[in-house]
């Protein structure tokens, strides 16, 4: 019996080391693989150029339109997801009825289990031709992924920031009010700064989201690799430049793709630890 | 659930004297509800739409045993998505659970290790699908050497979904009361025994509810699917064939652009399973909450 209890507490304390072993070993193959092949192109032409043609001979691997797309469409899904989400929070925490709430809550939930494979089909067929009736053009384009990931990222900043709101002691909101504020002056100028580092914290989760997001956005973005001139042109993301090339990809080629993931990655800790530095603070 | 309205509720003459003198609180209030009635909106009308577009198309050659280009059966790919599932389960679930079973009930309070495996855990869940795709190929696709393969895939997916299991597995292990705990020990069990017998029969509803979540996740992913479990759209017969899932054959139907309405249908299929597995881990989750 002894004995078991000892091996056991050892099968667990392994089974505790898999995930720190798993990021060690997803850091080891993406940086083994992509920061050699970043060196050989050159970091800078690699980072700052801004041809992408590997077909062409010489072949020139420059990823800066795709960090560019990447950054415009998570710009561009803030300004769509951010006020729509923080608002949705705010009624969800301090408007919305008890028996509403009970289809409401179950209802952001689905908006997150919908996976993104159908939210881009969505996109193709409803976001896409909208566009393209309204300006012009082919319709996929920034504006198209910028909505299309607006509403992906709307879960996650509505769960967030609603239990950030709900942190909040209540005598702060009844403080306002028994100053003779209104409820909405009395949510909107107290409770919400108060909640203010947990609100942080999901629109930073929410760019992660947006940033990382692949196959809706290689579906309505138009991928086109250079740099846009409005958001009605195409664009293509580093997780879709990834996605379409890898299938064919050799050699170079595919050496330079990897190291995008890797670009993609460091974006990703990045974020990673400015979100853990925000709820640090916030708890502190 | 803590409501801040209640005996403080103001009353409607006291609000809309309220309204009257300060007009940027009614703007306000107005756009809560056109926010909140959007993203309900939106909802609605993304399921609304699939369904009825995709319900007609429906048709029995959709379901037929064999793929091929006439009828791009999703048969082939159902059975794919549920064996990779499956085996992504067998791998991540006992991990995951053996880690929450050892940082609640083993690890030693302010133990370093902990706080490394927390972090590394959270590292994991931010991580997106297409980076654990390009880790998957490098590694078990080409380093280990199981080629474009079901296994590839669900060795990939398991990574994905196991900080997933392990955080509900832990919230569902430390609900477990210390009492439940302390009697076991005074009765003169060990504390594997007590693990066994006591504290994990009563947070198997919890784990439960992780362990469906984690299927949907499965179920919806296809960055990670696309360059390690490949994209042939037949059964392989063993788990080193590569096969397309549910979700890769919707994503390749509907970027081929000639099979619109089959993609819809796909669609259909694809959304219900997820909404079904998503409203399960709800059930399960509120009967722990509840009993």
């Amino acid at each position: 019996m002894r004995v078991l209890e000892r091996l056991m507490k050892w099968v667990f304390f392994a089974a505790a080391l898999t995930s720190v072993l798993a990021v060690l070993l997803i850091c080891l193959f993406l940086f083994a693989n992509g920061v050699p092949a970043m060196a050989k192109a050159g970091i800078f032409d690699f980072l700052l150029g801004t041809k992408w043609a590997p077909n062409n001979t010489p072949a020139s691997y420059g990823i800066f339109p795709m960090i560019l797309g990447s950054i415009y469409v998570t710009a561009g899904a803030l300004v769509v997801g951010v006020p729509i989400g923080l608002l949705c929070a705010v009624y969800m925490a301090h408007y919305c009825p008890r028996r509403l709430y009970r289809f409401l809550k179950p209802a952001v939930e689905l908006l997150a289990g919908i996976p993104s494979v159908v939210y881009g089909f969505f996109g193709l067929v409803i976001i896409v031709p909208l566009i393209r009736d309204l300006w012009g053009g082919t319709g996929t384009s920034i504006l198209a992924a910028s909505i299309l990931l607006g509403i992906m990222i709307l879960p996650t900043i509505i769960t967030v920031s609603e239990s950030a709101l709900r942190a909040v002691p209540s005598h702060y909101y009844e403080g306002a009010l028994a100053l003779g504020a209104t409820h909405e002056r009395a949510v909107f100028r107290t409770v919400f700064p108060a909640a203010k580092s947990g609100i942080l914290a999901a629109v930073v989760l929410g760019i992660g989201r947006a940033i990382g997001e692949t196959m809706a956005v290689q579906m309505v973005a138009g991928n086109q690799a250079r740099i846009p001139d409005s958001i009605l042109k195409g664009v293509r993301t580093l997780t879709s430049n990834i996605v379409l090339e890898m299938g064919y990809a050799a050699e170079m080629h595919r050496e330079m793709l990897i190291a995008t993931g890797v670009v993609l990655f460091v974006f990703i800790l990045l974020i990673n630890l400015l979100f853990s530095a925000i709820k640090r603070r916030g708890k502190s | 659930m803590k409501n801040p309205r209640g005996i403080n509720e103001a009353s409607l003459a006291q609000r809309l004297r309220g309204y009257a003198r300060h007009p940027m609180s009614l703007v306000m209030m107005l756009l809560v509800m056109l926010a909140a009635a959007l993203t309900f909106f939106v909802l609605l009308y993304i399921i609304g739409y699939i369904l009825v577009k995709g319900v007609p198309h429906l048709t029995p050659s959709l379901f037929a045993l064999e793929y091929n280009t006439e009828n791009v059966s999703l048969f082939p790919a159902i059975i794919n998505t549920i064996s990779i599932t499956f085996l992504s389960l067998l791998i991540a679930a006992p991990l995951s659970i053996c880690t929450a079973i050892y940082l609640v009930e083993y690890a030693k309070r302010g133990n370093r290790l902990v706080g490394i495996i927390r972090m590394t855990a959270e590292t994991l869940s931010g991580i997106p699908s297409i980076v654990y795709g390009l880790f998957g190929m490098l590694f078990f696709v080409t380093a280990v050497g199981f080629g474009y393969s079901l296994l590839s895939g669900a060795l990939t997916l398991s990574i994905m979904i196991l900080p997933l299991i392990m955080r509900t597995t832990e919230e569902a292990l430390l609900a477990v009361p210390d009492t439940y705990r302390e009697a076991s020990f005074g009765l003169g069990a060990g504390r594997l025994r007590t693990v066994f017998t006591i504290v994990l029969p009563s947070a198997v509803p919890g784990i439960l509810a992780g362990v469906i979540l984690a299927i949907g996740r499965v179920v919806g992913e296809t960055a990670a699917l696309i360059y390690t479990a490949g994209t042939v759209p037949d059964i392989p017969s063993s788990i080193m064939g590569s096969g397309r899932t549910l979700a890769i054959h919707m994503w390749a139907l509907s970027s081929e652009g000639l099979y619109t309405n089959q993609a819809y249908a796909t669609a259909v299929v694809l959304l219900v399973t997820v909404l079904a597995i998503n409203f399960l881990s709800a059930y399960i989750a509120k009967k722990l909450t509840k009993g």
